[in-house]
């Protein structure tokens, strides 16, 4: 018996000491002690083909840098994020696609706080559009930078327009309408054979039942000053949702379902504005890689994405989003860290660079109109939207997206048919979404 | 001096042998479960680091702010009173699981008990039909449900292609809200080979002389099936519910994969949280539901608020099913 406790002593010692080694592995001493350079480890989303685009993007300043080599990893996603700064392992520095989360990342302090390094460095923030500006940073407190831009617009099918004797994309969501109904097409049993406009929330990107991509145009405002969701009260909504189930309606709600269910995949060759089955497709500008990939034979012209035919003067504006860039708490040589974050982001050539291998809006203003930029007709349209004064982005609250979630709910009943008040559905949504954010903290105030 | 130890002997004679005993006993006991403590250790520990301590913490959280990076922070029964009063995605996700359970499982068992059944009729090619009737359940979940979103999809899929033929419009599947429960329903019953298995089993161990008897009494299939077969496999219905209903509670990777790919998402429920539950939240169920609070929106502390929820509500309804059971589960049916 003896013996059995003597062994069963020994094996607990061992599972302790080999815990104590284990957690003492993870001390960043040894790390930033080391001989020679400085190893500076990246992490983002981007993978295959634009992964290859931003190494060869971070070569340029590895190159230039002799004090430090840096190690970019790919194919990273907001959870990896997340359980990395948890487990005291993350990276020197981390981007993340999902913009929405920064109100997260800000607020517990999970990304440092850039300020002094910004003001260290002496960077004027005038040089990011005032959306791009909104989305890095939560109640004031910067965290994040901007790292190229996603911006939405109006792709037009030019072989389809000409047939349907269409000369110009169309300005106006009245306008939209008219031209969705000339360029549509149906097969001998009814179904649909070509949608002029696909107007159904979660339809490819540009209809995220969020409605992110619509409320610029529209000139519509998710929340007041005071955090508070005011769906109900902008009569904005309402319009724009009028006007969505009209086209809806005319097409036939479950025609619609069908087609979109055998349209192809958004992102793969198959996709439905490539392949000529949709003639109008909101969408962002990435879509000019792809087709460039994917459909060099298609004939098609970008515009600024139609607007609310009660304000004209919206015309040009779209919804501005982006991949962000910030530095973990725990991560390693943060001067260092920043020093790299601050050439992704300011540097006009890197920038430049990087928006040509992946035609992304680099996010800067200067770097938007850089010599360096590969001219291109149909991308030069989402350089115009990005630097509107109406563009617009989402409201960055402290639970993320959420609140899109609860709009999703009532947008896809209200396409189907299925909530038939649409004032006193969106007072419900509205009281739906304060609750929400009372009950994640609110906070953070709407966006420019 | 040389009677001192005599009389201390004869003196505590009677006494101290039985304390000795007495001491002897309680060591051994102790030893004895000292030893048992040791061979139970392994899952001792296991229990404790993986299920006990997980639940000790979900309880705490449950009555914290938590979103994961910063420290809890205590906010007493605020997330107990979201949930129960003003989460407007709560209900719709205990609706879901709910009519999941209701549906679902009596299907998946009478699928199960039928198939089953069939298979010990079988004349030949029995251990062929019991793989091919098995195989389903080897098929990954997600790969399943991926199958199933081609097999019905409105469009393109051959289930409506034939229906077409037929003259029948197809129903829009996974993309209408009326469709597509019963959708993850049929899933769910070619999965069902499992259970199946065990059904067979059991059918297949009801001993003959019972049938016999049955028989010279005038007894027919139907009342063989109801008055043999179905009391002897009953302990076997029950924990194929039991099963089901936990299962059932747990619904989770079918749900979210199919709600992704019907509504087109290139992302599956990973960065685009919208097409969680689609269409119109009728594929929100509890799990979802919990991960999507704890995991996409950082709302670990009401998470773990929905995952107490959530075991209460699991230990209710295996208790209330156990309890009724007594009425109509009979053990030992093989004995007799």
């Amino acid at each position: 018996m003896k013996r059995v406790a003597t062994v069963a002593a020994v094996l607990v010692a061992l599972a302790l000491a080999a815990g104590v080694a284990a957690s003492t592995k993870h001390s960043p001493s040894g790390v930033e002690k080391a001989a020679g350079p400085n190893k500076l480890t990246v992490w983002v989303g981007w993978q295959a083909r634009e992964l290859n685009e931003f190494k060869s993007v971070v070569a340029e300043y590895d190159k230039a840098h002799p004090d430090v080599t840096v190690d970019v990893v790919g194919n990273i996603n907001d959870d990896k994020i997340t359980a990395a700064i948890r487990s005291g392992n993350a990276p020197d520095v981390v981007s993340s696609f999902t913009s929405a989360n920064v109100g997260v990342y800000c607020g517990t302090g999970a990304w440092i706080d850039l300020a002094p390094f910004i003001a260290k460095s002496h960077i004027n923030l005038s040089i990011f559009p005032k959306a791009s500006l909104y989305y890095t940073q939560y109640k004031g407190k910067r965290c994040a930078l901007p790292l190229l831009a996603d911006v939405y617009g109006l792709y037009y099918n030019k072989t389809l327009f000409k047939k349907a004797g269409l000369t110009r994309p169309p300005k106006t969501f009245t306008e939209l309408t008219a031209y969705a109904k000339k360029l549509t097409q149906r097969n001998p049993d009814g179904s649909l054979k070509v949608v002029g406009y696909d107007p159904v929330w979660t339809f490819y990107s540009g209809n995220a039942p969020d409605m992110s991509v619509y409320f610029p145009l529209f000139g519509a405002k998710y929340i007041d000053a005071k955090g508070d969701s005011i769906l109900s009260k902008d009569p904005a909504w309402s319009r724009l949702l009028q006007w969505q189930k009209g086209l809806i309606d005319w097409y036939g709600y479950k025609n619609l379902v069908k087609f979109n269910t055998g349209a192809g995949q958004e992102f793969s060759a198959s996709n439905a504005f490539e392949t000529g089955k949709i003639a109008m497709l909101l969408d962002g500008e990435w879509r000019v890689a792809f087709i460039a990939a994917e459909h060099p034979e298609l004939q098609y012209g970008t515009a600024p994405g139609p607007v609310d035919p009660a304000h004209p003067d919206l015309y040009g504006a779209g919804y501005i989003n982006g991949t962000i860039i910030g530095i973990p708490k725990g991560g390693h040589n943060v001067d260092q860290a920043w020093d790299l974050v601050k050439y992704l982001t300011t540097n006009d050539h890197a920038l430049a660079k990087f928006s040509n291998g992946i035609r992304n809006v680099p996010s800067t203003t200067s770097s938007s109109r850089s010599k360096e930029l590969k001219p291109d007709a149909h991308f030069a349209t989402f350089l115009r939207i990005f630097t509107n004064p109406h563009s617009g982005t989402t409201p960055i609250t402290a639970a993320g997206n959420a609140y899109g979630t609860l709009i999703s709910n009532f947008v896809n009943k209200w396409q189907a048919g299925h909530a038939k008040d649409l004032k006193s559905g969106l007072a419900s949504l509205d009281k739906a979404i304060d609750d929400q954010l009372a009950q994640a903290e609110k906070g953070g105030g709407g966006p420019p | 001096m040389a009677q001192t130890p005599v009389i201390q002997a004869g003196a505590s004679a009677p006494a101290f042998p039985a304390l000795d005993r007495r001491r002897a006993r309680r060591a051994a006991v102790w030893r004895r479960r000292r030893m048992v403590l040791l061979f139970m250790s392994p899952w001792i520990v296991g229990f404790s680091a993986f299920f006990g301590y997980p639940l000790v913490m979900s309880a705490y959280l449950s009555f914290t702010h938590y979103d994961l990076l910063s420290s809890p922070r205590w906010i007493g029964f605020a997330n107990y009173r979201y949930l129960l009063t003003q989460d407007p995605l709560v209900w719709p996700a205990v609706k879901n699981t709910l009519w999941f359970i209701a549906v679902g499982v009596p299907l998946q068992v009478l699928f199960a008990f039928g198939i089953a059944l069939m298979l010990t009729r079988a004349k030949w090619g029995l251990g062929f039909f019991r793989t091919v009737f098995y195989l389903p359940a080897l098929a990954p979940p997600v790969a399943a449900v991926l199958g199933f979103v081609f097999l019905l999809n409105p469009a393109t899929g051959p289930v409506n292609t034939i229906l077409g033929k037929l003259g029948i419009s197809g129903p829009l599947w996974f993309n209408d809200p009326a469709w597509s429960k019963p959708s993850l329903v049929i899933l769910s019953i070619w999965t069902v080979g499992n259970t199946m298995i065990i059904f067979l089993a059991a059918v297949l161990d009801v001993p003959k002389h019972l049938y016999e008897s049955a028989e010279l009494d005038g007894a027919g299939p139907l009342r063989r099936l109801r008055w043999v077969t179905l009391p002897s496999v009953s302990p076997v219905i029950l924990f194929s519910i039991i099963l089901g209903v936990i299962q059932g509670l747990q619904y989770f990777t079918q749900a979210l994969v199919a709600s992704s790919v019907a509504a087109g998402s290139a992302v599956q429920g990973g960065d685009n949280p919208q097409t969680i539950g689609y269409p119109e939240n009728s594929t929100l169920f509890y799990p979802v539901e919990l991960y999507q609070e704890g995991f996409r929106f950082f709302h670990m502390g009401y998470a773990s608020a929905l995952a107490i929820l959530l075991l209460v509500v699991s230990f209710a309804v295996t208790t209330i099913i156990v309890v009724n059971s007594r009425r109509w589960v009979h053990y030992g049916a093989a004995a007799r």
